[in-house]
């Protein structure tokens, strides 16, 4: 990480020039910015360097596939660069499918957000060990296996599955739970859950209370104070978590394979059928670039925003 | 920054607090109510998961007499081990770049950085598996490169998609750390390694462990990726499992499961125990 | 804009790279150096589906010959197939299944069989050596076969249930048997089409768009009475009591039924169905190809061969190990179904282009 260990510190100018001060201070200020840029850019090289490497190169052979031509037998060939995948998505399929995976990636969000806040909360409250302890019981079921865990799961919701009979006892719906889209939301919310909780802690355990304290003092009720102290300086630890759940639920097909039977179509296993059962890689392909195209420009624009709404 | 001070502030009084146990509580059960039922059904005398057919030890001897098995927890260990620890430096790294320094290009690194977190597992998948391919043979002049080898695409990668989940979860966390404090450290260390060291470091550590158990969790669970990139010999748990069940899952995949729990779990209470001790000692200076 | 372009820019030189690394990607065809009979090379990687192979046959092949054999397992025959498609894999040994089989001939993936390494491929039986996707067996023998019909818990429905698709598709059936919401479909665009095209008196591998759109609306008819379209879990859910009907192949559900509580039965519909075959076969960049031919010698032997099918429950296209078969699994009409019924059945045929079309009805017929 020490990539670059420069002596200089922003500030300090070479003190030759002292006499025609007011002239070069732009000029030096420049220079420091500059050199503070440079270290910048050392610092992240490592990792923009392997990102391009592994990452962004990769990509684009999705990109250049997304423009390809599917052969009879299901190979696609980096020839003829067309744009019939792209024109392919405007089907009433795929918008149906994508506006499902849309609703339950939401709902499956802000369900988290719900349950994570208030646990994020109180771990950050408790003391240095407790609060570890807590934190490491947030993961440790999720060094399991993801497929177990979800099989699990089918044993809880099915006909005479603890959780079934539980509901029908309260009155709460009748009949089982599995393969139903509450099934699936419940899989996604399980299942990315502690990625709400962790960045939301960080970002909760880092609040200096003596402003609460203040606000407190000002406002009376613990809940303004909140309102307008805590929550607006939990917001970047609410916007990661949001995505960090967000996304991997929008794209999802393990859960509501496994959970909701696969009876709805979703965006995740549509783009598993087209690179796998249509060997269709240039839909396949260009649904995946729309997606992150899509993604990638909410992101940025919720960033920009401030994420004020959330 | 007096914390011990404040908690009062934090918690909150009276009824509303209840509800905050109550609640802590309930997401506990939640969290564990599957993991219960997994380890209840490992000692089931059936082949079938879900009916109970009294106690047998049979699944673990099972397990123990599965060679394919073991190695298969060996490679996830493995493969999470290696992609985490360079995940968690490539990732605080980047974060660091972005929150703290101002440089050209930041917007689009900014941006990419994004990108293997929003990317459907499956998209991500092809084109690893794609890349793999057609890259092997550009890319072994790297010395350490071996892409012939399963382990290594597989920590190649889960650190390609490891790298941005850690440097969300520090950047959260950095966010509002206050500046003043690493630029005044700057200037009182000779140089801004020390700076960081002793000032940045401790300061963002919630989050870099945060991020980190975060990598590990990714790299356990990571079925999709892992299952297109792992090669002859390499192939990882989850992997693994994914192919039995294709013919049932067996109480065997419970016992598998019980294992890593059980394992990680004494991992993680004994480097508590560690720390423990070796904080306690810093509080005392 | 000036981002915009630069954003362009890299856009386009990241296709022409990819186009670059493509084109200089390997179509060469290794020729594959001579094999005698028994001849080893190296230690064996073999990709297999998972629970389809005796563990004892492997360790025996390892003490025969002195090997290591690695085994990898896959879900599906596609998922098999995007992962060897690029090459480099180093597996020796594959196990796709007819239709796979065709694909993988077509791109030139496997190899041509030496069959003098093979003296055992006498062994196969006639029915077994000339199949339609892949004429005279050039480059694949068979390893297993099996249907893919209707698994019923007999218990909850009586012990007469009319042999029709129509429990999977009918609602008046189901209405009789009280089966909705107690159904699985297998989640496979060719199977589970494939039923509701036989179910309509049409050939499972039609390329007609009409017909293919009857079977679509007989799909979204039924999917409103369907629990789940699962092709890992469609016997056990039966037997777990969760389902009443499952569609599936033939071997699993026998598996399960020794598990189960109720009284099952398997059948494969009157209006026909699915036969599949799994043939072995040996990728073109198999790093072991006389290891991958000895094995697969080893895996026809008379006894072996028996052993596997006594094992898996799935039967056997090699006529030598008729007698070495358990007299119990060759009267099993499940596993070894009657002539009448061979009749019936069809293997699925890769339809090209259309294989699009098959995916995108079972995707629209589910909504």
């Amino acid at each position: 990480m020490a990539v670059d260990a420069p002596t200089r510190s922003p500030g300090d100018g070479p003190p030759v020039l002292e006499g025609t001060s007011e002239v070069a201070t732009p000029g030096l200020e420049r220079e420091a910015e500059r050199a503070k840029a440079r270290q910048g850019f050392l610092l992240g090289l490592p990792t923009i360097v392997y990102l391009l490497l592994f990452f962004v190169i990769p990509l684009g052979f999705v990109v250049a596939y997304s423009f390809a031509t599917r052969t009879r037998s299901g190979r696609t060939e980096l020839r003829d660069f067309n744009l019939d995948a792209y024109a392919r998505l405007g089907d009433d399929i795929v918008m149906t499918v994508a506006w499902r995976s849309l609703w339950m990636a939401v709902v499956a969000t802000l369900i988290c957000l719900v349950l994570a806040y208030p646990l994020a909360y109180y771990i950050s409250t408790r003391s240095p060990m407790v609060r570890n302890l807590m934190l490491v019981g947030v993961m440790i079921p999720f060094w399991s296996n993801f497929l177990i865990r979800t099989y699990a799961w089918r044993v809880l919701l099915d006909s005479d599955g603890l959780v079934t009979q539980a509901f029908e006892f309260i009155g709460l719906g009748d009949g089982r739970i599995l393969f139903t889209s509450n099934a699936v939301i419940l899989g996604l919310v399980y299942g990315y859950l502690p990625f709400m909780v962790l960045p939301l802690y960080a970002a909760i355990e880092r609040i200096d209370w003596s402003l609460v304290e203040g606000a407190r003092d000002l406002y009376a009720s613990g809940w303004s104070a909140f309102r307008r102290v805590v929550w607006p300086l939990s917001r970047p630890g609410v916007i990661a978590g949001s995505i960090l759940v967000f996304v991997p639920s929008f794209g999802a097909y393990v859960t509501p394979a496994i959970l909701g039977g696969n009876k709805e179509g979703l965006l995740g296993s549509y783009i598993v059928l087209q690179f796998l059962s249509a060997r269709n890689g240039p839909v396949g392909s260009a649904v995946s670039v729309v997606v992150l195209a899509v993604m990638l420009v909410a992101t940025l624009v919720y960033f920009r925003s401030g994420g004020k709404n959330l | 920054m007096s914390k011990g001070v404040a908690k009062s502030t934090a918690e909150p009084q009276g009824f509303s607090r209840w509800l905050l146990r109550g609640h802590s509580l309930g997401v506990f059960v939640f969290f564990y109510a599957p993991i219960v039922v997994l380890c209840i059904f490992s000692f089931n005398d059936s082949n079938a998961v879900g009916n109970w057919n009294g106690f047998t030890l049979g699944w673990y001897e099972a397990l123990f007499d599965n060679d394919n098995i073991q190695s298969s927890i060996w490679v996830s260990v493995k493969v999470c081990v290696f992609s985490t620890v360079i995940a968690v430096v490539l990732g605080t790294a980047g974060a660091l770049a972005l929150e703290r320094f101002r440089w050209w290009g930041q917007k689009a690194f900014d941006a990419v950085l994004y990108l293997p977190i929003i990317i459907p597992d499956v998209t991500m998948a092809v084109m690893m598996l794609v890349f793999f391919n057609e890259a092997a043979g550009w890319l072994d002049w790297i010395p350490g490169i071996d892409l012939q080898d399963g382990l290594e695409k597989l920590v190649l990668s889960h650190v390609a998609f490891n790298i941005s989940f850690v440097s969300v979860v520090v950047r959260a966390r950095l966010a509002n750390l206050d500046a003043s404090m690493e630029e005044a450290a700057a200037d009182l260390y000779a140089n801004r390694w020390q700076a960081f060291r002793r000032v940045t470091l401790p300061q963002i550590m919630p989050g870099v462990i945060g991020g980190a158990l975060l990598a590990v969790t990714i790299s356990l669970d990571d079925v999709v990726v892992s299952s297109f990139v792992s090669a002859v010999g390499g192939t990882p748990l989850s992997v693994f499992v994914f192919g039995m069940l294709r013919k049932g899952v067996s109480p065997l995949v419970n016992s598998v499961s019980v294992v890593m729990l059980a394992a990680s779990m004494a991992l993680v209470l004994a480097s508590l125990v560690i720390s423990r001790a070796s904080g306690s000692e810093r509080e005392e200076r | 804009m000036k981002a915009m372009k630069k954003w362009m820019r890299l856009v386009a030189l990241l296709a022409v790279l990819g186009v670059v690394a493509a084109s200089c990607g390997s179509d060469e065809e290794s020729a594959g150096a001579d094999c005698e009979a028994g001849e080893t090379d190296g230690d064996l990687a073999f990709f297999n589906w998972s629970e389809y192979m005796d563990p004892d046959l492997i360790t025996a092949f390892q003490d025969e010959f002195g090997v290591t054999v690695t085994e990898d397992f896959y879900p599906s025959n596609e998922e098999m197939f995007a992962k060897v498609s690029a090459g480099g894999t180093g597996y020796d040994v594959i196990v796709p299944s007819d239709y796979m089989i065709s694909i993988l001939v077509s791109e030139g993936m496997i190899l041509e069989l030496q069959k003098d390494a093979i003296p055992n491929h006498v062994n196969v039986s006639d029915k077994f050596n000339d199949p339609p996707f892949d004429p005279g067996s050039v480059h694949t023998l068979a390893y297993q076969w099996g249907t893919t019909g209707i698994g019923v818990d007999l218990g909850v429905t009586g012990p007469d249930v009319p042999l029709t698709w129509g429990l999977l598709f009918d609602a008046d059936l189901a209405e009789e048997y009280g089966l909705s919401g107690r159904i699985s479909l297998l989640d496979d665009p060719r199977e589970t089409v494939g039923a509701a095209l036989k179910y309509l008196g049409y050939s499972l591998n039609s390329t007609s768009a009409d017909e293919l759109a009857e079977a679509e609306a007989v799909i979204a008819d039924a999917v409103s009475r369907v629990a789940a379209f699962d092709s890992d879990q469609y016997s056990e859910l039966v037997v777990a009591g969760e389902t009443i009907v499952g569609h599936g192949y033939s071997g699993n559900f026998l598996w399960d039924f020794e598990e189960g509580e109720s009284e099952y039965t398997y059948f494969v519909p009157d209006e026909g169905g699915t036969k599949w075959v799994d043939g072995m076969a040996i990728l073109v960049d198999a790093p072991h190809p006389c290891t991958a031919h000895a094995f697969i010698n080893f895996l026809l032997d008379a006894e072996n061969g028996a052993q596997l099918t006594n094992y898996n429950w799935y039967a056997s296209p090699n006529a030598a190990s008729e007698q070495y078969i358990d007299q119990e699994v060759l009267d099993n009409q499940i596993i070894y179904p009657s002539q009448a019924t061979m009749d019936r059945l069809e293997f699925i045929e890769d339809t090209g282009d259309f294989e699009i079309e098959y995916t995108d009805a079972l995707t629209r017929a589910r909504g």
